[in-house]
């Protein structure tokens, strides 16, 4: 199955653009972020040195992964933590169903998570006849929406205040004015009280797990995680095996960059270390504490050219300062996990072929690589799937021959200025404006206007300006040969191109 | 007037066929500063365009062949920075698999020059100010400012010509073009490149400059759309010192 095609991603960008609201909550936020990070970071003695810093420490994590998970574990465990490995999606569902269902938990209360969104929890849940109530303000809308997050850190980016407020009133029952922010930020938290105190069991993910001590961090900025953490007796978390660092002097520092660059924050509101469930002293906390540990997909990366993608925290800086994330919106991508990170991360983990278009959907601006706080190479994987796209035939096969005789046309110069030569004739009915006009159905650029070939090329033009240095004295200019063409002739010679291009991707859209 | 300083120019591609002026004003503007410029006649195109829409194999038989054409010259200038780039940052690479080429790669890589960065660095060249020199806003192009850490090198040629540089909000944004992108989907990169210009208009800038053929090429697919006059960086520096 095609999750997204081209014409999927295109489709919904689209929506997304003719959407002023949500472009306009979407650049808010975005330039929010990126001042805010800016600002944080030149708070720092020496951001540079630390992000090389981070990323050595996060290669060589990796490197020894399956040590540090032992490390983990064991370290877990000693402090009394149950720790569990899944190996796909199915199995970690099964294992937190499994604990919930061993403790007749009715209801869940969550942290906001990207794992368990990856993992599809909360559907899985519901099938197994478990509430699960998201109690991150942003989550918690976006799953009364019943819709999927629009960014990696800020869920409900999209929904503006009139919407929140009728989602808010349908989940009380009584009327809430959308102008009352205070209001509705009080009833969402008394609402979500009632869920923490009631509910049997509460799910998280991890931002990090640290080794040394087999402890897991959360870091939340309402305090909700907390809540989830402490209130109900039984705790799972859902960790990628990625995200683990081997100290707390690594965890500092991944902490450090993970606010500075998410939301310009110097450290969260609320950092939440769990280490083991509640000792017996302890006033509250957990009396059982489950890790999960999740690969997904992960596994298989390490040792490979995209092996660095694991090095991501989640940071969402790369989505803030993505132009086409800032246009196409989070929903666009077809996952959880958009922007330049899900384009690369989602075709890695869920397949190319069913993610075909995301590898594309990036101009290579390369602003993602410039603020990554672990310094990802994004635009060079994206450009790796293209070239796996290419050689696993993913490309549709009439595209390929396009792009193979244009190269094999660039490599024979004469025939290709004696081609380009005849277009500069046959394209001459339709130059308008300094470009061509191509009526928009044909217009693979839709209302951006291509440009027309210059009157005469730079080859052409070489030999006046190469004899200019020699004697400055003026050279008769030359004529174009084959002036005289038919305008009838002409009307013609673009057609077929364009017509064979617009072919190609109908063909592509029903393939899809 | 000959002259022991020669360099060869690559105009790239969408130069020769689609804006020769650009060509023209490198060239010209090489002369000025003492150089003599050679074309070799069989260049085409370096193979960004293949290389950036995953065919790497013909994107390494375009690079071997631009090598080859290239790597008697001392300097090799090219009124792009995104082309100067796939030179200078990926051919090394690209021709990996073979081990000779790789060197010869890097050889061609480390003689090779985006125009504005050969005039300020290498030619130690700056105009002398004209009298009515427009006020302008520079665009980042991406592959220019981030992979080749250029754009002080064309604000400061501007300036130098007696530009007042108007900076548009975050001018390190991408333009929309990115190849290919552009037409696989182009609704994106349609807002994109609203967006740039929107941002240029808001300065009150009379010309918006870009150093890279490619962004303005696509920016000028909704030239009607702004008032800003778009020009390539070697055509207004040449027009400025006539
Ligand atoms: S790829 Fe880098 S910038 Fe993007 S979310 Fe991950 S860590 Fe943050």
């Amino acid at each position: 199955m095609n999750e997204v095609s081209f014409h999927n991603f295109r489709v919904s960008a689209a929506q997304a653009i003719a959407n002023a609201h949500l472009q306009s909550a979407i650049d808010g936020a975005t330039l929010k972020f990126r001042n805010g990070r800016r600002a944080m970071l030149a708070d720092l003695p020496d951001v540079e040195a630390m992000r090389d810093h981070f990323k050595a420490m996060r290669s060589a994590t990796l490197a020894h992964l399956t040590d540090y998970l032992e490390q983990f574990e064991c370290n877990a465990r000693a402090a009394g933590a149950q720790v569990h490995w899944a190996r796909d999606a199915a199995e970690a569902q099964q294992i937190v169903i499994g604990i919930a269902r061993q403790h007749g938990a009715q209801l869940a209360v969550k942290a906001k998570s990207m794992t368990t969104e990856e993992i599809h929890l909360n559907a899985a849940l519901a099938e197994a006849g478990i509430t699960s109530v998201e109690t991150d303000l942003g989550e918690w809308i976006v799953q009364l929406a019943a819709e999927a997050p629009a960014h990696i850190v800020v869920p409900a980016l999209h929904k503006t205040r009139q919407q929140v407020a009728e989602l808010f009133s349908r989940e009380v029952g009584k009327p809430l004015s959308a102008d009352d922010i205070p209001t509705l930020t009080a009833e969402a938290r008394r609402a979500l009280r009632e869920k923490f105190l009631a509910a049997q069991i509460g799910i998280s993910g991890a931002n990090l797990g640290v080794a040394e001590t087999g402890s897991i961090v959360l870091v939340t900025n309402e305090g909700n995680g907390r809540m989830v953490s402490s209130v109900p007796p039984v705790h799972v978390a859902v960790m990628g095996i990625e995200k683990l660092c081997p100290t707390w002097d690594d965890a500092a520092v991944w902490l450090e960059l993970l606010a500075r660059s998410s939301t310009g924050q110097p450290l969260s509101v609320y950092t939440t270390v769990l280490t083991g469930p509640a000792r017996p002293d302890d006033p509250d906390g957990p009396r059982e504490l489950h890790i999960v540990l999740y690969d997904g997909g992960r596994s298989r990366l390490i040792g490979t050219s995209y092996e660095e993608v694991l090095q991501c925290i989640r940071c969402g800086a790369c989505l803030n300062h993505c132009p086409v994330y800032q246009e196409a919106g989070g929903h666009a991508y077809g996952h959880a996990y958009s922007g330049p990170i899900g384009a690369v991360l989602v075709p890695l983990l869920l397949g190319l072929e069913q993610y075909e278009a995301l590898p594309h959907a990036s101009s290579l601006c390369g602003a993602c690589l410039e603020v990554c706080p672990a310094r990802i190479d994004l635009p060079r994987m994206l450009l790796d799937l293209r070239a796996e796209e290419v050689t696993h035939g993913i490309i549709a096969p009439p595209e390929q021959a396009i792009e193979k005789s244009a190269a094999w046309l660039l490599r024979h110069r004469r025939l290709f200025n004696l081609l380009t030569d005849l277009g500069r004739v046959f394209q001459r009915p339709l130059v308008r404006h300094g470009g061509l006009w191509l009526p928009r159905r044909l217009n693979p650029a839709q209302e951006r206007q291509l440009p027309s070939l210059a009157p005469r090329s730079f080859h052409d033009l070489w030999e006046e300006l190469a004899a200019e240095e020699a004697a400055p004295a003026p050279v008769a200019r030359r004529r174009l040969p084959s002036r005289r063409t038919t305008v009838t002739l002409a009307g013609l010679s673009l057609l077929p191109l364009a017509l064979l291009w617009r072919l190609l991707r109908r063909k592509g859209g029903k393939r899809r | 007037m000959a002259s022991a300083k020669r360099v060869a120019i690559m105009v790239t591609c969408m130069v020769d066929q689609v804006m020769p002026e650009v060509g023209v004003a490198a060239v010209k503007l090489l002369r000025r500063a003492g150089y003599t410029v050679e074309f070799p006649v069989d260049q085409t195109c370096c193979g960004q365009p293949f290389f950036n829409s995953g065919f790497r194999a013909q994107a390494a038989d375009l690079a071997r062949r631009t090598v080859r054409l290239f790597e008697r010259y001392d300097a090799v200038v090219l009124p792009g920075g995104s082309c100067a780039a796939m030179i200078r940052k990926e051919y090394p690479h690209l021709l990996e698999r073979w081990p000779g080429e790789t060197a010869r790669a890097e050889a061609l890589a480390a003689r090779t020059y985006e125009l504005s960065e050969f005039l300020v660095h290498v030619a130690g060249w700056l105009p002398t100010p004209a009298p009515n020199a427009p006020r302008v806003t520079y665009h980042d192009s991406c592959h220019m400012n981030r992979m080749l850490g250029l754009g002080a090198e064309s604000r400061q040629l501007l300036r130098a010509a007696g530009c007042e540089i108007i900076e548009m909000h975050e001018s390190d944004r991408c333009c929309g073009f990115g190849g290919l992108f552009s037409i696989r989907i182009p609704e994106v990169s349609n807002a994109m490149t609203q967006e740039k210009l929107r941002r240029a208009d808001a300065t009150g800038a009379q010309v918006l400059v870009s150093a890279d053929p490619g962004c303005l090429m696509q920016m000028r697919g909704f030239a009607r759309q702004t008032g800003v006059r778009l020009a390539h960086l070697a055509v207004l520096l040449e027009e400025l010192t006539r």
